[in-house]
């Protein structure tokens, strides 16, 4: 393989693909690029050295805005200077450009990769199948393969002392078929559920959403973060959308994760299924919960959880 | 408004069910529905119909079971269907379904939308969009959670991960939905009754003018699809809720996942 090439317009998910290429790319036999399309490009270059690229493609032009089309084009001119793998970080944005750069480059695609391993000099990339309730293992068998990594999926290496080359490049680009108006911010605060140790996560159980409250005082003593299913932050709206456990939500990864008044549907546990530890709280015996956890409570929420709550406190157990 | 939906037609996931022995997923038998952002495409196409005018083409690639699922767009409001079946059709990847579709569409002919779910609800790769956008070279605005206005330009609100990003684009445009823009309608008996008089079109390959070559290999292989191995420990407190919490929170702390 000549190279793979890195791109994410989020720096800490490139970091992470990088820390990752750098650990098969002699397998691969293969060198580690990155494309930087941004204004504030330069300054970043000795970063993106230090997670292991060998050689950053600067662009001499910056493209006006985020905008796909132009952001394809500009990264299949970048590819064709010797990529066969292109590693996309899987935000909202990225999920959009790998089908189309896979389209317009001629590469066979996979999106939403949750792993990828090297098995003979060939890739296998994971990605959750069947509304997350299986992990299908899959093959791409073009030359040119474009592959979208969801974030937090590889860890982030330790920083190098190294430096590689800087090749800038003078794009072709066209002018955008959208138009960008405005961004409104989303209010309310941002959450990363995916790198939080402890994670307390919520279902339908709870009756109001003054409750949320309780809950609240749980993880406080915790130190953990919110989450919860997709009926609480999308048909209730109790609870942010940035808080969304699951197939459509965040994919979480805690230390310990406490599932209290969840079922658990397939389309929520498949974002709790790599805690380390997982417990639940739930007044049904027979509730699927039960099935992918390690500790279970029949019981009550509102019985258990203030009792838990008191305990831990007295306890000075921090997380 | 001429207006082409596009629509998944998958297994309902909320019946699949993972074999304990063997982890391979039960697919037999289960019924056969449009995923759920494919509906919130469709109840936008049929909102947009009620306000502008115009007319609602489903457009879907399936099983011979799609002459009865697609019966369920119908009843929603769609006009009329065309429903892709052919045996060259079944098990392909996403890049010879979005090659399928866009043979389809350029046999429609006149649209001035064409509307998708943002991914679909059996495998959410999210790739039949994008791609179509490429290949019919459109105006692509990806996770619309509002569309504000649309006459000869389309103007909507993509919901990104720290902002909603409130953009234009002429017409023709492809749009792919995400699921907080609306909240599909249940259709009423006379609405069922009524749709399953609406004209549906059947086409195969010959009809869209595809041949086996232009359908391509598959550019990825499945080599397994199994359900997650979890080697959980299945303990389950069921006494007095203080005995309950006594006994987790040790369990916790041996794990060394409490405390730090």
């Amino acid at each position: 393989m000549a190279e793979i090439l890195v791109f994410c317009e989020k720096d800490e998910v490139v970091f992470e693909l990088l820390s990752w290429g750098r650990t098969v790319k002699d397998s691969l036999n293969a060198k580690l690029a990155t494309a930087i399309l941004g204004r504030d490009a330069k300054e970043k270059v000795d970063e993106y050295f230090a997670y292991g690229a060998d050689k950053v493609y600067l662009a001499k032009e910056s493209p006006p805005d985020f905008y796909a089309d132009v952001y394809t084009e500009a990264l299949c001119q970048i590819a064709d200077y010797g990529a066969e793998l292109l590693l996309i970080g899987s935000t909202r944005r990225g999920r959009e450009l790998a089908p189309r750069i896979a389209q317009k480059w001629g590469a066979g695609c996979v999106t939403d990769a949750s792993d990828i391993k090297v098995k003979d000099g060939k890739l296998l990339v994971d990605r959750y199948s069947l509304a997350g309730s299986t992990i299908s293992s899959e093959f791409i068998k073009t030359t040119k393969k474009v592959i979208s990594i969801m974030p937090k999926a590889f860890k982030l290496a330790e920083k190098e002392s190294k430096h590689g080359e800087i090749v800038e490049v003078a794009l072709k680009l066209r002018n955008p078929r959208l138009n960008i108006i405005e961004r409104r911010k989303k209010e309310g605060e941002t959450v990363s559920l995916e790198g939080a140790q402890t994670l307390v996560c919520i279902g339908k159980g709870l009756s109001k959403k003054e409750d949320i409250a309780l809950v609240k005082s749980l993880a406080k003593a915790l130190n953990a973060e919110i989450g919860c299913t997709r009926p609480i932050s999308h048909d209730l709206q109790w609870l942010s959308e940035e808080r969304e456990v699951g197939l459509s939500g965040k994919k979480c990864k805690p230390r310990l994760c406490i599932s209290v008044g969840i079922s658990g549907q397939i389309q929520h546990t498949v974002g709790i299924r790599d805690s380390k530890i997982i417990a639940a709280i739930n007044k049904d015996k027979n509730a699927p919960i039960f099935e992918i956890a390690d500790y279970g409570i029949v019981g009550d929420l509102y019985q258990v959880l203030p009792k838990l709550i008191k305990k831990i406190q007295s306890g000075g157990y921090v997380c | 408004m001429d207006i082409i939906v596009c629509l998944k037609q998958t297994v309902d996931m909320k019946q699949v069910r993972i074999k304990k022995e063997t982890r391979k997923p039960v697919l037999d038998g289960l019924p056969l529905l449009f995923g759920d952002l494919d509906r919130n495409a469709l109840e936008e196409a049929v909102r947009i119909k009620e306000k502008e005018g115009g007319r609602v083409i489903v457009l879907s690639m399936g099983s011979p079971k799609l002459r009865d699922t697609v019966k369920d767009a119908l009843a929603v409001g769609a006009d009329e269907a065309f429903i892709l079946i052919d045996s060259l059709f079944s098990n392909v990847d996403s890049k010879t379904t979005a090659r399928i579709l866009a043979k389809a569409i350029q046999k429609i002919g006149k649209y001035d939308l064409i509307l998708l779910g943002e991914g679909s609800t059996d495998n959410y790769s999210g790739q039949t969009g994008p791609r179509l956008a490429e290949l019919l070279d459109l105006p692509a605005i990806t996770y619309v959670r509002q569309l504000e206005h649309v006459d000869s330009r389309a103007r909507a609100v993509r919901n990104m991960e720290e902002s909603f990003e409130v953009v234009e684009a002429q017409l023709p445009a492809l749009i792919t939905v995400t699921s907080g823009i609306n909240e599909p309608r249940i259709p009423t008996l006379t609405q069922i009754l009524r749709g399953s008089k609406k004209p549906v079109k059947e086409w195969k390959s010959t009809d869209i003018g595809i041949t086996v070559d232009e359908l391509g290999e598959k550019e990825t292989e499945v080599v397994s699809n199994l359900g997650p191995l979890q080697q959980r420990k299945k303990i389950i407190f069921e006494g007095t809720p203080d005995e309950n919490i006594d006994n987790l929170v040790n369990c916790l702390l041996k794990e060394g996942v409490l405390g730090g």
